[in-house]
């Protein structure tokens, strides 16, 4: 057995038993829990008086609701404090380990996974939340599950599933100036299509996607769900293992050893057979800013609002004509001629230390244009903002006019406070621009973290390889 | 679980592709801790004009006259016809938990977002690909019939227009088996404890990293 991909070794150490049809019940390690999709799950072990099979593979931590004002006062809106209150209560009652508001290390669930070591290479890892695939850049194997199933996994340790084809996306070469990983992936998805990756699991693989940092290979491995694929994954290699080195629940002395020997393995072979391959020259990569309301609705920064009535294909072209309408955009406009009003930075996508670094030292001794009514930068767990306060970038963006904000989902979703009003236009470094995601009738524009610090300054987009 | 096997229902067409789950149920709902009473608020922001809050009075709202569910037509309908890539977006089972709350039983698209199909099937929901080409005919046929209707068999995997044409569909053995059942995933799986036990036992020895 020596051509198995990546998906196949994570499967295949996790079947427990299979059904003739190919369903297989598979072995969870870690469950990570957050407030909005596990109430009803906890709910429905108590009316069946069921006990979590396994707390310690759980982890819990309230991120979506949150305000990122202040974390002294309670959460004014009464909805919001009960959901968060709700999770509070029910990690108290099963024994579950929860970082609650206050903790210092509250964050996104899919920042502080990985951050605690709770995250390991080989794992499988579920949470009620698409963007579990985010955890798949440590060569493991993570997806997002819907609450009835966060609920068979919390009585059972165990999902029922069936194995996904796999994809091999293969980027390759050096990227140029200014390219970040965000542009990378958001280039895959213009490529592929956000159902692309539907019925697949990702594995990016290529030159240039060892040669990124984990923070960069967690934002490729988040957006693989707007993709369409439910799980993105990367191979295991030295920047791995290194980066779980004295993690609070990584292992330790003799145990290390012996985890770190069996990561090494986490890779696809060299005969491995994928169901689809698909390859992307790094060079040709350039800063993307997308135009619509889907993910796939992306072009380079210096190129222009793509015209409808050069698309042939009816469904398309009419949801082109909706996007368009929406986001109150003209077709053929050059992208650097649009001008924004909010700046958000922050998200699971691109809100670690590496991105806060790189909008950082783009804003630094600059100040945001007067156009901008507002910037924030939301860090993506508590030890990251204390991190960047470390280093000072917390004065950077004061001086040049952002707002610095407590850790959590913030305007990735506006499920709290933070949120556009309709009409408003913003650049965003999270991983979604449906229509009303970030507020009703908001318009979103996926980018970069040192984009979205380029256009606070400019008032518009700017080239920032240029 | 609600069982499904027969249906004769009403279908209502939402012609866009792509449709999410922040459309389908935007996210000031979420914050609900109850896993039912979401029907009201399916397609909120498509649904009415003003926008909605969790513990509004929605019989009070304003309705979009121009929404295709608002139509007289389709009231009642439990077929719901849409376009590719249906359900794409966050994992939030509150999609199909407001779905079926409407009082929707059947789906009919050419792809559904892997999540959003998953969580159907857990919630006596019957998502159904059929190829691009049919679908389109579907919507043709509809918008041609007032009082469309479509006969489901889950048993026979088959779907009958009014004019007799008989489409079949695929669906995972498995999933047919509990859907047409109403069996409780939990309790399946708890039929295999030991196998269970078995599987950590051997784990432990090899990866016992992952136990502490
Ligand atoms: S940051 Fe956004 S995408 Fe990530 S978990 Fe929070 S809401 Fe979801």
């Amino acid at each position: 057995m020596n051509n198995q991909t990546l998906y196949d070794k994570l499967w295949n150490s996790h079947v427990v038993r299979s059904e003739a049809d190919g369903t297989a019940l598979l072995y969870i390690d870690r469950h990570l829990v957050h407030e909005v999709t596990s109430p009803q799950a906890f709910e429905g072990l108590r009316i069946a008086g069921r006990k979590p099979w396994r707390t310690n593979s759980m982890l819990a931590v309230p991120d979506h609701n949150v305000p990122t004002v202040s974390r002294v006062e309670r959460i004014h809106d009464p909805v919001s404090r009960v959901q968060v209150e709700t999770l509070d209560m029910n990690c108290k009652e099963f024994g579950v380990t929860e970082f609650k508001m206050n903790d210092l290390r509250q964050g996104i669930v899919h920042v502080i996974g990985p951050e605690q070591g709770a995250t390991l290479p080989g794992m499988t890892i579920v949470c009620g939340d698409s963007h579990t695939s985010t955890h798949g850049a440590f060569a493991a194997l993570a997806f997002g599950i819907g609450t009835s199933e966060v609920e068979h996994v919390m009585a059972t340790q165990c999902l029922l599933i069936k194995k996904t084809k796999v994809m091999q996306i293969l980027v390759e070469g050096k990227l140029g100036n200014g390219v970040t990983a965000k542009d990378v992936v958001l280039a895959i998805i213009g490529k592929i299509g956000t159902a692309g990756g539907t019925g697949y699991s990702v594995e990016f693989a290529g030159s240039t996607i060892r040669g990124l940092s984990m923070e960069g290979r967690m934002t490729i491995c988040n957006m693989a769900i707007e993709a369409g694929a439910r799980a993105g994954m990367i191979a295991a290699d030295e920047t791995t293992i290194n980066y779980f080195k004295g993690r609070p629940f990584a292992p330790q002395g003799e145990l290390w050893d012996k985890a770190a020997a069996y990561w090494q393995t986490l890779h696809s072979d060299a005969g491995a057979k994928f169901d689809k391959v698909v390859t992307l020259d790094a060079a040709a990569i350039k800063p993307q800013v997308t135009w619509g309301t889907s993910p796939e609705m992306v072009v380079a920064v210096d190129g222009r609002v793509p015209d409808p009535k050069q698309e042939s294909d009816v469904v398309k072209r009419s949801s082109m004509e909706h996007s368009l309408a929406y986001m109150g955009l003209q077709a053929n406009t050059p992208i650097t001629e649009i001008k924004i009003d909010k700046v958000f930075i922050g998200s699971c996508t691109n809100s670690r230390i590496e991105d806060l670094r790189a909008a950082a030292a783009v804003v630094r001794g600059k100040h945001i244009a007067d156009n901008i009514m507002l910037a924030m930068v939301v860090p993506g767990s508590g030890l990251v903002k204390q991190q960047a306060e470390l280093e000072g970038l917390d004065k950077v963006f004061i001086a040049a006019g952002f707002e610095w904000r407590e850790p959590g989902c913030s305007m990735c979703l506006a499920m709290n406070d933070d949120r556009l009003s309709p009409g408003e236009r913003c650049a965003s470094t999270s991983n979604r621009n449906f229509e009303g995601r970030q507020g009703q009738g908001g318009r979103t524009h996926l980018v970069s973290p040192a984009m979205a610090a380029a256009a606070a300054i400019a008032g518009h987009f700017v080239d920032v390889s240029k | 679980m609600q069982k499904f096997s027969l249906l004769d229902g009403l279908v209502v067409p939402l012609d866009r592709a792509n449709v999410d789950t922040d459309a389908i149920i935007p996210k000031q709902f979420l914050k609900s801790i109850k896993r039912s009473g979401f029907g009201p608020n399916a397609f909120d922001e498509w649904r009415y004009l003003d926008h909605g809050e969790p513990g509004m009075d929605n019989s009070k709202r304003k309705l979009n006259p121009d929404f295709v569910l608002n139509q007289p037509r389709y009231k009642g309908a439990q077929i719901l016809l849409t376009r590719e890539n249906f359900g794409c977006g966050s994992s939030r089972e509150h999609a199909p938990w407001a779905l079926e709350d409407y009082g929707f039983r059947v789906i009919i698209a050419p792809s559904y977002a892997d999540i959003f199909f998953n969580n159907c099937f857990k919630n006596g929901l019957l998502p159904i690909r059929l190829d691009a080409a049919i679908v389109d005919a579907l919507f043709k046929a509809e918008a041609k019939t007032s009082g469309f209707k479509l006969h489901v068999d889950l048993e026979q995997q088959k779907i009958t227009t009014p004019d007799g044409t008989v489409y079949p569909f695929e669906v995972e053995a498995f999933r047919k088996h509990c859907l047409l059942n109403g069996l409780d995933d939990i309790g399946l799986t708890m039929q295999h404890v030991d196998d269970i036990r078995a599987y950590e036992h051997r784990r432990k020895v090899e990866a016992p990293w992952l136990f502490s």
